[in-house]
């Protein structure tokens, strides 16, 4: 049970939260020009690093909104939160 | 009652209060202070159960939370009954009665002790082996496991108990309350920080605060009075907090901590009543020490296990803290120097020991010279092959090891004893610290794996002798030394301590000692509680086990209640040493939370019965109340199911309401239904983005259906949007998707499209709906709402108004789910109850008549109007309901509309929605039931399966819809719906059954 530090409301308990997954995978601008393959890889493929893992999460219990952690899946240790939008503190 | 065994004058033990308690049925007393077993053994009960598999009788073996035999029932209060509690643990009270487990008729004679006889017919994975084949006799077998095996018996009625958790927060944790926690906790407490110290026992200290020993003094003085001191001052530090009786369950990742505080199990009956049972704490520090100490191990031999044989640092503290003889000849057998220490304690109160037995060659340290002054018979390099003795242990057999230690030689001799103290040396409970991420390394000197310092993930050290430092003098140095560091103190009171000890010298290890007769013919037990054997973990071996987790599996060893916290090490050793490997190599088992069992209680706390979960009520709910209505669980809501008038089953209810809904008028509440008030220059933008169809033109004051898609194509709900304004929509969602739907189009809005200027707020709790359908509909409304035009030019179907009931403002939609002609009023809530009386007395020369969720399922189903979860289960495109009418095709983008057409999704053999009929009108299929089109089929094809299923009233037949293969095509054909007992014919119709041209809708 970790902390996540909420960059609108600062640290709060793991239970306060819910993932959604990884991060920086953008949704593309004009689906209807990819191809089957290129929008299952938009759809289906996710990495499930076991490591450095950049992913969102939601201050689901608390301000509700969306950002950004990196995060160490093997330890769990968080290496940087960041607001939606902002460019990852840490090399990606 | 003969009290022979006891030593008066115990500082410990409040002689002057003597408390009765039952053991199987037998008066017995202790005194206070005493646990279970001190209370057992000085009453001369060793005996205390059989064991799991072969029915042994087995004994109180050590005097703590790693007891693997003495496991009793608490108690025969069907509500209160408590299994599996350690009698070493549980203190005693007035009253107490404790009861044998896993064993019948009782403990003296128990018919599954048979089990011992066949034991060489039952080895490692035996009932994994024969109770295979045939597959079909398995529940007759089970019905025997099952019956022969377990261990206590629940209880079988409500606990009456009250639980409680609690959240703590402080700056530094400190886990177990023996000499270095005790320390650690003064010198965290004195530099300002907010320390807790947590002990599982109801005295601090330890083992050192008996530790009465010439052999060991700090400052002159011996270890215990210098303790007791220390600890008579740390009560006065007012940063620090003392919880004793409080074991730590867990510790978890960022120094987040679990800990069960007992508040009542010591006390007796009467006392206990108001009173909290057990604390859960939620522990959050940002620094933890441990100091969880050790545990003796025991020592592998043949018949290891009969009653009286027990660790020698068990007879330790039963003789000096619970001033209890375990026995009157007492023989030790050691590898190590804690032997002689109970040796002295013995000696000292006046306890005969017969003799010594240590398998090393020879030790000179302190302590053994200070025993030999006692005249006690030391037997070096020996050691035991034999004990006899079936409820007692009352003789051993001893001979000369070999050189190598693999075999013995010589004369056997026999001692007659009845209590054997065993020492195999010691094991840091490492079980914190790994279970909070750190990695162990090994330590080959004397076996121990230890806590690695840099493998180590949160902010926390381990002290003392979980730590691996077994020498008063190492734990006093380095404890004082290491905390320092941590807590970056530069001087301490502990600095410096003089320190007498006495050092141990030599150490032999032998994981499984030798006997005279072969391996095959001896009965070496390693896990006591299991009863696996070294013999089992070594024919694992041979047939080819490799992964100690798997070992552990096949054998069981190390899985009881216990955990293993005994029998670990020595598997570990006896498999690497059979095998050739490093131990250090080898690893251990995952360490797994709780460290010791907990309560359902204390982990549920107060979230028990109506605070299990939320529960939602409507503004209504009290009207639904007392007009009987049944309640049907949605979400966390609880929607009115149907309303029973006279006795009425719930078909003949449901049938009436359905009737009366469109013969005259019906009354729904509708305000679970989620509601999400979207305002923004760009929500109808957004709007057209969400939904598969087109937002752009719809007018203000209009309404709209919409389906909601996932990004993979199929429906994820649906629901009426109404234009408020040029920039304000209100879109309703399904009762149960309301939180989802909110959090799907907030995900979208802030990290997809966070250029679009849209606001989204739920509102459904702020709103109440009142759903009134039926022909008569618009004469209650006209009534409610008098000065509102009614008139189909002025309020057309899929049109709102803001109107005014009785000064109380309110929007009423002309919407329909029912197919009749149809208004919903929503209203604040607080007003909700008082309009939807205004309604029913309205409506009262009209038969209004409230109806539930049953009703509304039925009269949507006649119309074909799908329920998201019910006839879709996210596997299902607009194209499978068909509802390709909704898609629109020309819009750029959607939410799932890439996915519209993949080469999955374009199939056109997927299952697709369907009506069916049966050919018997009066037939009604069941929810959930399989179609197939041939019967003597092997294996019959699944074609698809109802989803949902009505007797219709207003058509007098039954009617279905249901998901199938190709099912577009499939209109008129006839299929079979296959139950328990007979075949149903159907056959494929459309799906909307009633009223096909929508003419109610106006009428």
């Amino acid at each position: 049970m970790f902390i996540i530090n909420c960059p609108y409301c600062g640290e709060r308990d793991q239970t306060e939260f819910s993932s959604g997954g990884e991060a920086h995978i953008v949704r593309p601008k004009q689906p209807t020009e990819l191809s089957d393959d290129e929008w299952a890889e938009f759809l289906f493929m996710r990495k499930n690093i076991k490591g450095i893992q950049f992913e969102r999460w939601n201050h689901s219990h608390g301000c509700r909104k969306w950002f950004n952690v990196v995060r160490d899946t093997s330890n769990d240790k968080i290496h940087a939160v960041y607001k939606m939008g902002e460019k990852p503190p840490v090399n990606k | 009652m003969s009290q022979e065994l006891r030593i008066n004058n115990n500082k410990f033990i409040d002689q002057t209060t003597r408390l009765s308690f039952k053991f199987n049925g037998e008066k017995l007393y202790g005194y206070k202070g005493d646990t279970l077993a001190s209370a057992l053994l000085a009453n001369n009960i060793h005996l205390v159960g059989r064991s799991f598999k072969y029915h042994r009788p087995r004994g109180i073996m050590t005097c703590g939370s790693e007891e693997p035999n003495a496991i009793v029932q608490i108690g025969n209060d069907p509500s209160l009954t408590d299994p599996n509690v350690r009698a070493t643990e549980i203190e005693l009270y007035e009253g107490l009665e404790a009861f044998s487990q896993n064993c019948w008729p009782n403990v003296k004679f128990d018919i599954g002790g048979i089990n011992n006889l066949l034991s060489p017919l039952l080895p490692a994975g035996f009932y994994y082996k024969t109770f295979m084949w045939p597959a079909s006799f398995w529940e007759k077998y089970e019905f025997f496991i099952r019956h022969s095996a377990g261990l206590g018996k629940s209880p079988t009625k409500p606990d009456p108990d009250i639980y409680d958790h609690k959240y703590y927060h402080c700056d530094v944790l400190v886990v177990g309350g023996g000499i270095s926690g005790i320390m650690a906790a003064k010198l965290s407490a004195e530099n300002n920080n907010e320390t807790l110290l947590l002990d599982d026992k109801n005295i601090l200290g330890g083992a050192t605060i008996y530790q009465n020993n010439d052999c060991f003094q700090i400052d002159g003085t011996h270890t215990n009075y210098w303790l007791e001191k220390e600890i008579k001052n740390i009560k006065n530090i007012k940063n620090l907090t003392i919880k004793t009786r409080t074991s730590l369950a867990a510790y978890h990742g960022y120094n987040y901590l679990l800990a069960k505080e007992n508040l009542t199990d010591h006390l007796s009956l009467d006392e206990r009543k108001g009173k909290i049972r057990q604390r859960l704490w939620k522990i959050r520090a940002k620094k933890v020490i441990i100091a969880t100490g050790s545990i003796e191990r025991p020592l592998i031999f043949n018949n290891n296990d009969r009653p009286g044989i027990m660790l020698s640092s068990a007879i330790k503290k039963f003789i000096d803290f619970y001033g209890v003889k375990a026995g009157k000849e007492i023989t030790l057998f050691t590898n190590n120097d804690s032997a002689y220490e109970t040796a002295i304690s013995l000696k000292k109160s006046g306890v005969n020991i017969v003799s010594i037995i240590d398998i090393r060659d020879k030790s000179s340290s302190k302590i053994v010279k200070e025993v030999e002054k006692h005249n006690i018979k030391i037997y070096w390099k020996h050691t035991i092959v034999n004990t006899e003795g079936y409820r007692r242990i009352s003789f051993i057999e001893i001979m000369k090891l070999s050189d190598d230690g693999s075999g013995v030689i010589g004369k056997k001799i026999k001692l007659k004893t009845d209590c054997l103290g065993i020492s195999g040396g010691w094991t840091p409970m490492v079980h914190l610290f790994t279970q909070s991420g750190g990695k162990l390394k090994f330590r080959s000197d004397d076996n121990v794996f230890l806590p690695d310092k840099n493998k180590t993930p949160s902010d926390q050290i381990s002290i003392g002798s979980c730590n691996g430092d077994f020498d008063i003098k190492d734990i006093i140095l380095n404890s004082n030394k290491d905390v320092k560091t941590f807590l970056g103190i530069e001087n301490s009171s502990f600095d410096n301590l003089k320190v007498e000890s006495s050092k141990e010298e030599m150490k032999r290890n032998i994981w499984l000692l030798p006997s005279d007769k072969p391996i095959g013919k001896t009965k070496p037990f390693l896990d006591f509680q299991n009863d696996s054997t070294a013999k089992d973990v070594k024919l694992a071996l041979r047939e080819g086990f490799k992964s100690i987790e798997h070992v552990k599996r096949y054998t069981t060893t190390g899985m009881g209640t216990d955990q293993g916290k005994l029998s670990n090490m020595h598997a570990l050793g006896i498999i690497a040493e059979t095998t050739g490997t490093n131990m250090g190599e080898l690893g251990t088992t995952t360490f797994r939370p709780p460290y010791t069992p907990l309560t359902f209680g204390a982990i549920v706390g107060r979230n028990v019965g109506e605070f299990f979960d939320h529960t939602r009520k409507t503004a209504m709910h009290n009207w639904h109340v007392q007009n009987k209505a049944k309640f049907e669980n949605v979400g966390q809501w609880k929607r009115a199911w149907y309303y029973p008038k006279d006795g009425e089953t719930m078909f003949e209810a449901v049938q009436r309401e359905s009737k009366a809904a469109r013969e005259s008028v019906g009354i729904l509440d509708a305000s679970t239904l989620g509601k999400i008030d979207i305002q923004g220059t760009d929500a109808s933008e957004f709007l057209n983005r969400v939904y598969t169809n087109a937002w752009s033109k719809l007018a203000i004051g209009k309404c709209r259906y919409g389906l909601m898609l996932n990004e993979d194509g199929m429906v994820y709900d649906d629901g009426v949007t109404t234009r408020l304004g040029e920039n304000h929509y209100i879109m309703t969602t399904t009762t149960g998707g309301a939180a989802n739907v909110l959090t799907k189009l907030e995900d979208y809005l802030q990290t997809e499209w966070p250029e679009l200027d849209v606001y989204l707020t739920t509102v459904t709790d702020h709103f109440s709906t009142i759903s009134i359908c039926g022909p008569n509909s618009k004469k209650i409304l006209s009534k409610v709402i008098p000065d509102l035009d009614l008139s189909d030019e002025k309020f057309p179907h899929m049109s709102f108004k803001n109107s005014i009931i009785n000064g109380i403002k309110c929007r009423v939609m002309r919407i329909s789910f029912t197919g009749e002609h149809s208004y919903e009023i929503n209203i604040q809530s607080n007003y909700a109850k008082h309009v939807w009386e205004l309604c029913m007395d309205a409506g009262k020369n009209y038969n209004i008549t409230p109806y539930g969720t049953e009703t509304m399922h039925l009269l949507r189903a006649e119309k074909g109007f799908i329920i998201t979860g019910q006839d879709t289960d996210g596997t299902m495109t607009p194209s499978d309901l068909q509802m390709d009418w909704i898609i629109g095709k020309k819009k750029f983008d959607f939410i799932g509309k890439r996915s519209l057409y993949r080469s999955d999704t374009i199939r056109d053999d997927r299952k697709q929605l369907v009506g069916l009929l049966t050919d018997d009108p009066k037939e009604i299929l069941e929810e959930g039931a399989q179609i197939v089109e041939k019967l003597n089929q092997k294996p019959v094809e699944m074609l698809g399966h109802v989803t949902s299923s009505y007797f219709s009233p207003n058509l007098n037949k039954s009617i279905a819809l249901a998901v199938m293969k190709s099912g577009k095509k499939l209109k008129g054909k006839k299929f079979f719906v296959p139950m328990e007992n007979k075949n149903i014919n159907v056959t494929v119709t459309d799906t909307v059954f009633f009223d096909k041209e929508n003419k109610r809708l106006n009428a």
